[in-house]
């Protein structure tokens, strides 16, 4: 075959993404990502949180009526999730890391792991940060 | 290898840095997942959610200490986790060294800030 009709299997496109079936291990992976960009960008946020949770009794105060505002607990969610997911999905790379679940099969009960745990918590935080219960 | 990474071809950005930084994110991300769960276990325990009995907790000069290194773990996690993201997705050896150099400086800046808000009190 000559060199220029080779099929080639580049990295995919922007543009492929829409319509490329990712298995569920691929979702952890990309999630994992995805959180873990959130959580660095957040980082100010999160310390600033930290900072007035700390300082005085005035600003533990303020914080609390800050964390009522609904665009406050949407963004607390988000970095809830985002622990959440990526504490989970990080042990089961640590567990790969050892070699324990590398086959097909119990990589992709892993994947489903991930979610079955990182999702029903997040559920809970979201139904306590609305207060639900 | 060797030969063409001389002069302009010298390799100014990229994972040539091989298993020192895959190791240091898993014992990072160990001590982060240790303590976590230290955290969450204070949290838990706690009768009541107080100023007090918040700031209580990080009173004591060994939670500052071990919360502050989970910090630093943190940081250092997150520049491997971020320089692979630039790696991965920016091209342009420009673009990228200045996003990685900004990266860093504002690791570094929260690093200070973190000793500043755990040392306050």
């Amino acid at each position: 075959m000559p060199e220029a009709n080779r099929p080639q299997f580049r990295n995919i496109h922007v543009t492929e993404i829409a319509r490329y079936r990712l298995p569920l291990a691929g979702f952890v992976s990309i999630l994992h990502r995805i959180s873990g960009l959130l959580m660095f960008v957040l980082l100010p946020f999160i310390l600033y949180l930290l900072d007035n949770s700390l300082t005085s009794e005035d600003t533990f105060a303020y914080l609390k009526g800050f964390a009522q505002y609904p665009f406050v607990k949407l963004i607390i969610l988000a970095l809830s999730w985002a622990y959440l997911h990526h504490f989970c999905a990080g042990l089961r790379h640590l567990l790969m890391d050892v070699h324990v679940g590398l086959d097909k099969e119990s990589a992709k009960n892993s994947a489903l792991g991930v979610f079955a745990v990182s999702i029903p918590l997040a559920a809970l935080v979201a139904l306590k940060l609305f207060g639900v219960f | 290898m060797a030969d063409n990474n001389i002069g302009p071809k010298r390799l100014v950005v990229g994972a040539h840095y091989g298993l020192r930084d895959w190791l240091a994110q898993r014992v990072t991300a160990i001590i982060m997942a240790v303590y976590t769960l230290i955290l969450l276990f204070k949290f838990l325990t706690a009768k009541e959610f107080s100023y007090e009995g918040w700031a209580g907790v990080f009173a004591a000069q060994w939670f500052r200490l071990a919360t502050l290194v989970v910090l630093l773990s943190l940081f250092y996690h997150a520049w491997v986790g971020v320089r692979d993201i630039w790696m991965d997705y920016i091209k342009p050896v420009a673009l990228r060294l200045f996003l990685q150099v900004a990266t860093i400086v504002w690791l570094v800046g929260c690093a200070f800030w973190a000793v500043q808000i755990l040392w306050r009190a």
